[in-house]
Formats: structure tokens, sequence, C-alpha cells
């Protein structure tokens, strides 16, 4: 996979959870543009493992002098949030992928509803530059916290005006999904990016509400869950592969020195894959990828999230 | 070093040929005495010098005649050329790709100077200079994309991503193997590729989708089709059947190693940075059999495909008219000795 090599330029703590970090090339050539809603994967080496976590690119898509994402310290962290926020400063070197985009807006659709929780503005704050320049129709529903956890607020009315709606929960502000959704022309797109209860609620709404399927669309990045310990076979290298209760599937493969396919690695985009050729207990499937039949079978896993709990597990890598 | 570039025609008198170097390169298809639908897309990485794959987009020795056909079949049919409304961040795209990737790999031949948005080009073989503000079309003299197409040889379309499946939304397309951009524009995935026998029973469409889906910025993808057009014609469209359809009555056993040429489409395909589109770049390649009959080892490998060619294939693809002709005149290459797997010509 093509990785990019990059420099920390700036970090800037923006709510007492959350840094925002400007990243530049090492060789100081420009990065490629990218499309709202776009995300890289950043690798890092934590105490000699590494670290692969996604993060929503959310600077103006047109400047290629730097790249910029926004790190949440999760409070379960399994390393890559937690050594984002302590161990990386200016002139820090990471690598990163290019920008990959499973969460694009729609671009023929008629009016855009972009509704975030916390963190999961970052996605949109790219897309904002995009929507503003194509002169889109758009509204902008951003729940948070508390007044001091609305990161970016300022930055967003400057980009969005009378189109950005906040909603504090620490002073009793609500959204109204069901108010919101129900008042909507036809060909409108609506799009959430926050906490799993959200992203569920606003699906579900939109739903209820007859919506058509594709002009809902959400992104929630999983972060690989911390399980039990179990053993893999790899029948193609022909190893036994240990997974420890704190690493995905995939970080193991990887560790024991096999390459396999990976994108975002949050269980979204489907590129790791990889089929399963015998088992004989329980595939723990946390993806948002495979349908429910899929899982139900029992013949492919994405490596990336999910686990397992069995004796014996063969996978075709 | 500078190429130099024939005077051609792909159409009426056909002064079309290939000067040992271009035959040498040729992009033959076939590793295997037999072929049969695959998804065989491998990374568009750099291939050997002097290749055809040595540069993101091929220019050689037929790069101006080509793009003159171009613009006399554009002339003939506006509707070749098409782009919808929601494209222009690809146009923008597809132009910022070809430019840096001509005027890098052929600074001989192109240039491309940018101040800021401020962007001037320069082609050199077709005479062309343009300075323009990058993002704004109403600094070109036509659509960005219409503008480019022109300057780069093979097709072009631009796709759309988006419901989990890719959409046919603009698209340049005048050296088509008998398909019609105005005919598939705004189609999905699955209804332009309908048509293709025995692909979508194997599954061979889906699982391409599902791969070009995940197609990353900076790591575009090939691969290679064929077919075999009577005459070396650029322009074999469905809506010129009756100008070269009719060619496939004219081949006779003393004519066919002139007039039956393969044609290989090296197909590339790049995601694009500003509309997370995709651009679907078809680069057609003509030989005649008695071209390739230079290296006999082709000659012999490309009678053992033909003559196990499925008979629904040899229907799809135009061939059944002339097919047992072919297939005689290259038997005179196949001693029937075995042959070891790969497609290079000695």
């Amino acid at each position: 996979m093509s990785m990019i090599d990059i420099k920390v330029a700036a970090v800037e703590q923006v709510t007492p959870l959350v840094k925002h970090f400007t990243f530049v090339k090492r060789d100081g050539s420009p990065f490629p543009a990218f499309s709202g809603g776009s995300h890289v994967v950043v690798s890092m080496n934590v105490g000699g493992r590494v670290h692969r976590n996604p993060y929503s690119l959310m600077g103006s898509p047109a400047d290629t002098g730097a790249y910029h994402i926004s790190v949440r310290k999760q409070e379960q962290s399994r390393g890559g949030s937690v050594f984002m926020h302590e161990n990386v400063e200016v002139g820090t070197s990471l690598q990163i992928t290019y920008p990959v985009n499973l969460f694009s807006l729609a671009k023929k659709a008629h009016k855009h509803i972009l509704i975030a929780g916390g963190i999961g503005i970052t996605p949109f704050m790219s897309q904002l530059i995009d929507l503003n320049r194509l002169n889109a129709n758009f509204e902008l529903h951003y729940a948070f916290r508390s007044p001091e956890h609305g990161a970016f607020a300022d930055q967003l009315k400057a980009i969005c005006s009378s189109k950005l709606h906040c909603y504090a929960d620490s002073k009793g502000e609500r959204l109204d999904l069901l108010a919101l959704l129900s008042k909507q022309p036809l060909g409108t797109h609506v799009y959430v990016c926050g906490p799993n209860p959200m992203v569920v609620a606003v699906i579900e709404t939109a739903r209820n509400l007859g919506w058509p399927e594709n002009h809902i669309h959400s992104e929630q990045f999983l972060s690989p869950g911390i399980g039990e310990p179990f053993k893999i076979q790899l029948a193609k290298s022909n190893i036994e592969v240990h997974v420890p209760a704190e690493m995905s599937m995939l970080e193991a493969i990887e560790a024991a020195g096999v390459e396999a396919d990976y994108l975002c690695r949050g269980g979204v985009c489907g590129r790791c894959e990889v089929n399963v050729l015998e088992s004989d207990g329980a595939l723990l499937h946390h993806d948002h990828f495979l349908t429910d039949a899929e899982k139900a079978a029992g013949k492919k896993i994405m490596p990336c999230v999910s686990r397992a709990r069995c004796d014996r597990l063969v996978l075709d890598l | 070093m500078a190429l130099a570039f024939k005077q051609e025609t792909f159409r009426n008198d056909y002064k079309y040929s290939n000067s040992p170097n271009a035959i040498k390169r040729f992009p033959f298809p076939f590793a295997e005495d037999q072929y049969m639908y695959s998804v065989n897309i491998e990374p568009h990485v750099k291939g050997k010098t002097g290749s055809v794959s040595e540069f993101a987009f091929d220019v050689d020795e037929h790069y101006v005649g080509e793009c003159l056909d171009k613009q006399l079949t554009l002339d003939l049919d506006r509707g070749r050329y098409a782009a919808l409304p929601h494209m222009m961040d690809a146009q923008w795209d597809f132009v910022e790709l070809t430019m840096e990737a001509l005027s890098n790999d052929y600074p001989e031949h192109f240039s491309l100077k940018k101040e800021g948005l401020n962007w001037t080009w320069e082609n050199k073989p077709l005479n062309i200079k343009q300075s323009f503000v990058f993002g704004d079309a109403s600094t070109m003299p036509m659509d960005p994309f219409e503008f480019m197409s022109k300057q780069v040889q093979g097709d072009f379309v631009l796709l759309d991503q988006r419901d989990e499946t890719l959409y046919a939304d603009a698209g340049f397309v005048t050296s088509q193997a008998d398909w019609s951009l105005a005919f598939d524009v705004g189609m999905s995935w699955r209804e332009w590729h309908a048509p293709v026998p025995r692909a979508t029973e194997l599954g061979v469409m889906d699982r391409a989708l599902k791969y070009l889906l995940n197609l990353q910025l900076g790591s575009p993808v090939r691969r290679l089709n064929w077919t075999m057009t009577v005459n070396p014609r650029l322009d074999t469209s469905p809506e010129n059947y009756p100008l070269w359809g009719t060619d496939r009555n004219t081949v006779n056993p003393e004519n066919v190693a002139d007039k039956v040429h393969l044609r290989v489409e090296l197909q590339s395909l790049f995601r694009l940075p500003r509309s997370n589109g995709i651009v679907f770049s078809i680069r057609c390649y003509l030989m005649s059999l008695r071209e390739l009959s230079s290296y006999p080892r082709w000659a012999k490998r490309l009678h053992r495909v033909q003559k196990t060619m499925h008979p629904d294939l040899i229907e799809y693809k135009g061939m059944t008219k002339f097919h047992p002709m072919m297939v005689e005149w290259l038997s005179q290459f196949d001693d029937g000795s075995a042959m070891a797997v790969g497609t290079q010509p000695e």
C-alpha cells in the first residue's frame, strides 16, 4: 500500500479531550487534493507495535499544503489515541495512507442535512467547504456535551453562518430528529457521524419516515475491540498466529509477518475480507460491511475488527 | 528522447502501420493457450523502460494521427462527448491528472506551468497553448474534460461513485469496440456490463466492482482487454456500424493477414481526488496479423487461443465471419509443441 511520509507541523488542544494536528509532507511537496468526508489511516509505532487508526481529514480539500486531523482521547484506548495525545508533538514523523472517502457527499442531492455528535464533526469540516464551494443547500446540526466540548463551533459559524444549529446537552438543548427529518423536501440526503446511539437514532428515524435507504449516510469507525485471546491458522502461509486480548486479528496477522489487504481498519470498507476455511466455534463479527446473512453463514470475516471464540479457526491467508 | 509522430489515417485509405519498435512493445494479452474472462486487474505501476506501461498515459508514434482521428469522429457526431452537470469536479481532476502526467513523463512534448491557480499548458505536437484558471471552466475554450480528452490517446469515461456502485456520468469515446457512450451515459456498473456473455454468471463483474469501489488515490490499476478488428479503424462504434460492419465480409484467405488486426485495450483506472470519482482510460492498440507474426511465438499463441475460443465469445466479439480464415492462417505458426506461460514476444 502506498504511504505518505509526514511530519507534524502543529498541535493544538481544542477541547479538554480533543487535539488538532497539522501534517505536512516530509519532502515538502504538496499533498493530493481530496474530497469532503475523506479520512487517512495514521500509522504509529506504539512500544514496538504498529497501530493504524483512521482519522477524518478536516481541512479544506483544496489546501494541498497541509492535512488536518483531530483526535479525541478515548477512555478505553488500546493505545492509539493516547499515543497521539501524549507522544506526538511538533516535528514527529509518521506515515499516513492516501485519503480514502467512505462518506462522500451525494452530488445529485437537492439538499444535505448533516448531523454531528461530538468528535463526529470532523468529516463534516471538509464536506462543508465542498458544499459552500458548490453553492449547495445544506444545514449542519451539531450536538455536544457542553460548550467547552463544542470543538470548532466558532470556526463552523464562520463557514456556515445561519446554516449551523448547535445543541449543548449541558444546557438542555436537544436535537429533535423527528421534527427535523419529517419536514425535509424530496431529494434531501441525511448524513450522520457521532456516537453509536445517535447514528442508530438518525438511521431509524429516517427509515421510519420512509426515506430511501440510499439517501441515508453514516460513518462510524469502530476501534478493534478488546476481547478474549484466541488462535488462528493461516492456510496459505501455513502458520499459527496467536491473537492477544488487546490486539486485532489483522494486527496479529501483520505482526506475524503476513501481508494482508486492508484499507479503513474500522470495519467499513470491506477490503480486508478474508475467507474462513474452517471454524469450530463462534465468529464474533463486529464490522458494518458484511450482510447479516453473510455473518450468519460464517464463510467470511473482517479481521480488522472481528474476533472469534473457538479452538480452531483456519483463514485463507 | 523525442518521439517521431507518423502521418496516419484510421479510415478510408487506412494509412496505418506499426514500426518494429511499436510491434515489439505491443501489449500482447495472451499468457496462456486458452482464454477465459477473469478479473485480471493489477496495479498500474511503472513498467519497463520503453514499455506501454512505463508511464501512466502512454504516448507513442500514433499520437498525432490518433488525436486528429478523434477530432474527426467528434466533428461528425457530437454525441461522442457527454458530461452530466455533477461531474465538473471530476473534469478538473482529469485535467490535473493528465496534464501533470504528460508534462512530467514527456517534457520535450508537453509542459505545464503553475502559478497558484493560474496554469499554462503547452502541447507541442498538436500546437496548443492554453492559459486558464484551474477550477474556472469559463477560462477554457470548451469543457475542461473535453479539452484534455482530445490530447491524450484513448477513450475516457468518468465514473461517479454513489449507492455502492459506479455510474458512467461523463465520457469522451471515439475509439470504442462497438459500445455507445450515448447509450451508456448515466448507467450503473451492472447496467452497462449486462451484455457481456458468461461474465455475470461467473461473478466476475461483482468482484471487479467491489474491488473498484475501494480503488485508492495514488494506486491506479490496469487490465488488458482485446478483440479483433477488420482494418485499423479506431471508430468501430454502433453509431457508425454501417461504415465498418460490412468490412467483415471483405476478408478472404489472401488478405486476412493484413486486414485482421488484434485490437488490445490497455484499460487503466485512477481514483480522482476532488470528486472521489474514477477515470476509466481505454487505450487502443492495433496490430495486423502479419505484423504480429513477425514474432512467431505470438502467432503460435494466438492460434491456440482462437482455436479454443468459446462460440459465445466469437459471436460477442464479432469475429464469426472471419474466424475460420484467421485460425487457418495462424496455424502455419503452430508446430504443436508446448509453450511456457507468458506474453513475451520471443
